[in-house]
């Protein structure tokens, strides 16, 4: 009898454990919370300050997309993640979406079965030296040792770069960013290679960044974005166009000073429909109307505002806009129509 | 008088597979079983039907691919474009190499610290006692993480081994120049073969012919040198006086490889540093120097405290015997004590061995690329493969610790009391 109760027991359990992948909408509405994967600590990309509270230009993807569900930009739970467990951690759902300056690359799209909903930063993978090393360029890294990251795309991209360029290096294996600032200060490696945003993110928490530079070759396309599983097409349209929502905001002028205002409505329709006074996209997607107003103001503004104010070149940081500058300013971003 | 041929069967009753201690342990064990079997079960289908739900299959083939990663200490031939497979087998070398270096030392220092934790020596006995009880009541990771962080932190760069602009260097190379410490590496001299003998291609690996060649003389050598010492026994035996051998052992070793090492032409190659780092020599770094020294340290700890029960095992008038005999105490201790003390000694010595080979996985720490950070961590990340990578790392190293165990087994067969 009782055999059988815990067999019955067993049972569930299994039929519950094999729905892990029910509608994450779902889940994140019941939950109260999303459960958002960042970097465990890259100034600028996703830090916590001194009281613990988060900030960054991933981490702002994920306030917009917990204020577009939930309505409230806080309701995240930041769960740091490394280049080696980020995967394992959105794989098993422990996440939901997953903001760490991940590359989108054909196999971790396919299969590593992940689906990457857009583009928030085009990077490219650099190297950054000392000045007293008196190298100023990739190619005379020939011999060099090299900290770099393991479980990311900037390992092979280093592997494939020394070798198209016939030279030689010794890899020093690290972790985190942490680990491999520590290494490269302390003089472990000579070179210290990772995305180049994440290089000046780095090389702004140093004691010296004068003395430190990044050399001008860009070895590969770092496209990076946020991704979720597959197979919850519903929750990929969700991040996709919170997404789209930042990138448009900043095309047709909305900002956070104006987006109240804006919402009364406005002389143009595309920034109607962006803000829910007309029609009703979010129902497309299982939110209100008013999901992308929310997205924005939570997110602390539109994709340029939000650029500027953590990774931007008033910042210590100062990244240029670069590549990531809207369509209509020579960039990448184009967001897609909202109709 | 008339007694029942037989006792009377009572009729098998279902109650009795509960009530009936005759069957009792056997309704348990079957019912035990098959929870065992439901919970295996229950596990299998989970990951079937959650790897179904996440589109993934289960196969090893990605380790027929291409790894596109580099790895800095490799014991065998490995480039990038090797395979995944490749990159394993570099890692679990790394990891036989850590472990087997790790073992000796450890036991060395564990039987040379449990031994002097005896001594009556009352600073020897003090100073072996705080080794062991800091070694071993602080987590080994931190222990790994200090030496480390000592070795990065306290040792010159290589670029402060260049002369400056006045000629002078910051850091001087030390054994006459063949040896740098710095706070990548200690750059070491490189033996080399000007008349080498070429390799063999195992078809996985290349075996050095030159190495296989000292390997032979050094059987031989000790092989001539048994029958030295036996005959030098035999003589003692029939006339009381032993011959001296010291001189003929010492030739024995010597000359055949020495004349080796002139026929293949053997030199060493000196560091030198050309550009960033040393070249020329081999650089061991100081990861693997500070996962090595951290797990005989630490494991050393424990191996002392089984010496030291061991010595404590064999009684004192074991001693007082071998001092009436007229004994000196070092030989009293290698002679009599310590035969007897391997009977207690090895069994628990074993688990330490797999203990410290176990641990080895803990390289990950300081970048060491070992089994786990090749295989469980690189191959992991780049193929997404977790399932696989986990099980056949659990596979890889549950089958090294059985070896270990085997073959420890097998020595401490040859070391227990014999009975008969």
């Amino acid at each position: 009898m009782k055999t059988s109760v815990f067999l019955g027991t067993l049972t569930a359990a299994a039929a519950l454990a094999g729905s892990v992948s029910a509608a994450t909408l779902d889940e994140v509405k019941a939950r109260g919370e999303l459960n958002c994967g960042v970097n465990t600590g890259l100034v600028g990309f996703a830090a916590p300050d001194a009281n613990g509270n988060w900030s960054g230009f991933d981490v702002a993807i994920c306030k917009a997309v917990a204020a577009a569900v939930l309505g409230d930009p806080s309701k995240v739970k930041y769960v740091p993640t490394t280049g080696q467990t980020r995967f394992t951690a959105l794989a098993s759902g422990e996440i939901d979406l997953l903001a760490r300056n991940t590359t989108w690359t054909f196999s971790r799209d396919t299969d590593l079965k992940f689906t990457f909903v857009g583009v928030n930063y085009y990077d490219g993978q650099g190297f950054m030296v000392r000045k007293d090393l008196g190298v100023s360029s990739a190619k005379e890294l020939d011999g060099a040792t090299v900290c770099i990251q393991t479980g990311t795309t900037t390992e092979l991209n280093l592997a494939d770069y020394f070798k198209s360029n016939n030279l030689s290096y010794t890899p020093v294996a690290i972790e985190t960013n942490a680990e491999g600032e520590q290494q490269y200060l302390a003089g472990a490696c000579d070179a210290y290679t990772t995305d180049a945003s994440g290089l000046a993110a780095t090389r702004a928490a140093f004691a010296d960044p004068e003395n430190h530079i990044i050399l001008p070759e860009i070895i590969s396309k770092e496209p990076l974005g946020p991704l979720v599983r597959h197979g919850d097409d519903q929750w990929a349209d969700i991040t996709r166009w919170v997404l789209n929502a930042l990138v448009a905001a900043e095309e047709y002028g909305v900002t956070s000073a104006n987006i109240e205002e804006l919402a009364k409505g406005t002389q143009n329709p595309e920034i109607n429909r962006l803000l829910g006074t007309e029609g009703d996209l979010g129902a497309f997607i299982g939110l209100d109307k008013d999901w992308a107003k929310r997205a924005i103001i939570g997110a602390g503004g539109n994709y340029g505002e939000i650029f500027a104010a953590t990774i931007g070149e008033s910042t210590p940081i100062g990244l240029a806009r670069g590549l990531n500058a809207q369509w209509t300013q020579g960039g990448l971003l184009y967001a897609p129509p909202f109709r | 008088m008339s007694i029942a041929d037989e006792a009377p069967k009572p009729a098998f009753r279902l109650s009795m597979l509960i009530y009936d201690t005759r069957y009792r342990s056997l309704t348990i064990q079957v019912v035990v079983f098959l929870l065992v079997m439901a919970g295996a079960a229950w596990l299998i289908d989970n990951t079937a039907r959650n790897l179904q739900a996440l589109g993934k299959d289960f196969n090893f083939g990605f380790l027929w691919n291409r790894a596109g990663y580099d790895i800095s200490q490799r014991l065998v031939e490995y480039t990038n474009d090797s395979t995944h497979g490749r990159a394993m087998l570099v890692g679990l070398l790394n990891t036989l190499l850590v472990a087997f270096l790790g073992c000796i030392a450890a036991t060395v220092l564990g039987v040379f610290i449990g031994v002097l934790r005896l001594s009556p020596n009352w600073l020897a006995a003090r100073l072996m006692t705080v080794y062991v009880e800091v070694f071993r009541n602080v987590p080994l990771l931190l222990w790994i993480l200090m030496i480390y962080a000592v070795f990065t932190e306290v040792m010159p760069p290589p670029n402060a081994f260049r002369p400056n602009a006045e000629g002078v260097t910051a850091a001087q190379m030390v054994l006459g120049d063949s040896v740098a410490f710095t706070n990548r590496y200690t750059a070491i001299p490189d033996p080399l073969f000007s008349r080498s003998l070429g390799n063999i291609d195992l078809g996985i690996f290349l075996v050095s012919v030159d190495l296989l060649a000292i390997l032979a003389v050094l059987t031989g050598s000790w092989w001539v040198n048994r029958r030295l010492l036996r005959h030098a026994t035999a003589v003692q035996e029939a006339t009381g006086l032993r011959p001296v051998t010291w001189w003929k052992s010492l030739l024995i070793w010597l000359v055949p490889l020495a004349v080796l090492k002139v026929a293949l032409g053997f030199h060493l190659g000196y560091p030198e540093l050309k550009g960033f780092n040393f070249t020329g020599g081999i650089n061991v770094s100081n990861s693997f120097v500070a996962l090595w020294l951290a797990l005989s340290l630490y494991t050393g700890a424990f191996i002392a405290e089984i010496v030291r029960a061991g010595i404590l095992a064999i009684s004192r008038g074991q001693t007082e015997a071998a001092y009436a005999l007229g004994l000196r105490p070092g030989r009293t201790m290698s002679l009599v004590i310590l035969p007897q003390a391997l009977r207690v000694i090895v069994p628990p010595l074993i688990s330490q061995y797999l203990n410290l080979t176990k641990n080895s996985s803990l390289a990950i720490a300081v970048g060491y690329l070992d089994l786990r950070g090749t295989l469980g961590g690189i191959t992991l990340n780049q193929t997404g493969r977790e399932l696989e990578a986990i099980l056949l790392m659990m596979l890889i190293y549950l089958a090294l610790s059985l070896a270990i165990s085997g073959v420890m087994n097998i020595y401490n067969a040859s070391v227990r009391l014999k009975e008969r």
